[in-house]
């Protein structure tokens, strides 16, 4: 029989995604990944995967799943989320696996981050596209169908029952984000825009308008002036990329960006600040500051390094299980597994 | 010819060749895209040729902007480099009014009677200056003077997939349906994008196109052959 996860609510858009599709910009296919793929690759780790294993990005509010498999491992990685098991909703953290049996009923409870990822053992078994499974709805490519989860849909899994081992937790708990500055080297069209304009960037604090979505963010804040026209012939466009249209109000493009656009850009948020970028909800305050080219690049190897280390300190749960399986599955039962969901 | 190199944070550099659309720009842009590709730099991701500019997304686990600055100018003083090979290829287009909605106000603006419009606009040869905006999408260009008129002020919030369209001194086709402001004057039934196939875009970078008249009962039976997977659009090499 298949495994997989039944989808008994799909939450506000959960989709596929791994850590993009890249190679295919040059036709016009955005990268399109994680928003936040340190958080990806957090969880895959703690259910023993590969770094670009495919897993489900939960923004907002979360999905609920039924187990339909013998065995799962999953794990979650966002800031304050939870897994909530069963009908009495035994709360598992962030930041750990844990392994449950048919029929088990999870629903991945959003926190204060703006994105979550549920990883799986093995992984959520959907073909690859253009070399990805990401999910990019707009040309309907990658992910279960090129969409987000639907109630009723079955998320197929690679694997039917989780290895035999014991589960995993971070070292320590996931440190909340605040509201540190959000780091960028300018350009590279900066000098389309006054220096007052430039100078209102770095200083002022924006706000995350409700027009944010995968493939940008539009910022509200001062209005950043242009110093002549604000068409520019088109050129590429790449993740992090702060363009400025003629309104003056600045839009951060994320993970679904088109390749290419027409209005200049003031910025570009630096790599290892994108999955921070990522975290942020509409109505979340952002400020930016600057840094060279080399220091965004060292930040960026930093990243990698900090992350490596982080999937080697995994520590084992050697403890009592976080919740005791053998009655949550009696629970599920006798409630009839569904009747929990809202 | 001068160039510049500007950062796009810690993962892309743009090599600029100018600020215009122009084909000796743009040729130059795609011989540099053809040998960066061939020149196994490490560290480099990929690159995206555009009217004016190469993007070129790079690892900076691998690499930085100065190796890559450095190694892209040693490319340039080597140019003119390969150019890649190209392909001419003739999309059919049907004109007639149900696939044409602007067809009549495109030519009343230009003074043109419908039909002379149809045949500049298939009349020309096009270049494949880049794609973007939705995968396979394709801007080419240029068109004939008297067909060039700025984008519609009021866009449409769906324009139907295989539009043939005109804006500014540029014609597209819309491999999806979408929204979108230029100037729809025919319609093609092959398929620009498909991620199933080998060559996932139709039309690529540096490619050349030129547009065939067909009547509703062709499109229909192209289409019928496209759906079938039975239809191959004809195109011929071109030389490098």
């Amino acid at each position: 029989m298949n495994a997989g996860l039944k989808v008994l609510a799909p939450g506000l858009h959960t989709t596929v995604q791994d850590l993009g599709r890249l190679g295919y910009q040059a036709i016009g296919v955005p990268v399109s990944g994680a928003l936040d793929g340190f958080s990806l690759q957090l969880a895959n780790a703690l259910v023993g995967n590969s770094p670009r294993t495919p897993a489900l990005e939960v923004l907002m509010s979360g999905p609920t799943f039924e187990v339909a498999a013998d065995t799962v491992r999953v794990a979650l990685a966002g800031v304050g989320a939870n897994l909530a098991i069963g009908a009495e909703k035994a709360r598992i953290g962030p930041g750990q696996s844990v392994t449950l049996p048919r029929g088990a009923v999870i629903e991945v409870v959003a926190g204060q981050s703006a994105s979550g990822y549920l990883a799986v053992e093995g992984g959520i078994a959907v073909p690859r596209v253009l070399g990805s499974t990401s999910t990019y709805v707009r040309a309907a490519i990658g992910g279960l169908d090129g969409r987000a989860l639907r109630r009723g849909d079955f998320v197929p899994l690679a694997i039917a029952h989780a290895s035999e081992r014991a589960e995993l937790r971070l070292p320590l708990p996931l440190m909340p984000t605040g509201d540190q500055p959000i780091r960028v080297v300018l350009g590279p069209q900066q000098e389309y825009f006054t220096e007052e304009a430039v100078a209102a960037f770095l200083l002022a604090e924006f706000r995350i308008s409700q027009s944010a979505d995968r493939m940008g963010m539009r910022l509200d804040g001062p209005s950043l002036q242009h110093r002549g026209g604000w068409d520019i012939v088109s050129d590429a466009i790449t993740t992090g990329a702060i363009q400025v249209p003629g309104s003056g109000q600045p839009i951060l493009l994320l993970a679904d960006h088109q390749t290419t656009g027409g209005y200049p850009k003031i910025a570009t948020v630096i790599s290892a600040d994108l999955p921070v970028v990522g975290r942020r909800r509409p109505g979340d305050r952002l400020r930016f500051a600057a840094v060279t080219v080399e220091v965004a690049e060292e930040l960026c190897r930093a990243a990698e390094y900090h992350l490596a280390e982080l999937a080697a300190k995994l520590e084992p749960i050697s403890d009592h299980p976080a919740i005791d399986l053998g009655s949550l599955y009696d629970g599920n039962l006798i409630s009839g597994v569904v009747s929990g969901v809202e | 010819m001068k160039v510049r190199f500007l950062s796009a944070g810690d993962r892309a550099l743009v090599v600029e060749f100018g600020d215009r659309i122009d084909r000796a720009l743009s040729n130059e842009v795609l011989r540099l895209d053809a040998s960066v590709r061939s020149s196994r730099l490490s560290g480099l991701v990929e690159t995206v040729p555009t009217f004016r500019s190469l993007m070129v997304h790079y690892d900076p686990v691998a690499t930085t902007f100065a190796d890559l600055e450095r190694a892209i100018t040693s490319l340039l003083d080597r140019q003119p480099g390969p150019r890649a090979a190209a392909t001419l290829w003739r999309v059919p287009v049907c004109y007639e009014n149900s696939f044409a909605p602007d067809l009549g106000e495109v030519a009343n603006r230009t003074g043109l009677a419908p039909s002379e419009v149809v045949a500049r606009h298939s009349g020309t040869s096009y270049h494949v200056y880049m794609l973007g905006f939705l995968p396979g999408f394709p801007y080419l260009g240029d068109l004939p003077r008297e067909l060039e008129l700025p984008r519609r002020a009021d866009p449409r919030l769906r324009v139907p997939a295989g539009s043939v369209s005109i804006a500014t001194t540029l014609t597209a086709i819309y491999p999806y349906e979408s929204p979108g402001g230029w100037h729809l004057i025919g319609a093609t039934p092959v398929r620009l994008f498909d991620p199933a196939r080998s060559r996932p875009a139709l039309l690529e970078p540096g490619d050349e196109v030129q547009f065939q008249p067909i009547d509703p009962a062709s499109f229909a039976s192209i289409r019928k052959a496209v759906d079938s997977g039975s239809y191959e659009v004809a195109n011929e090499p071109i030389g490098g």
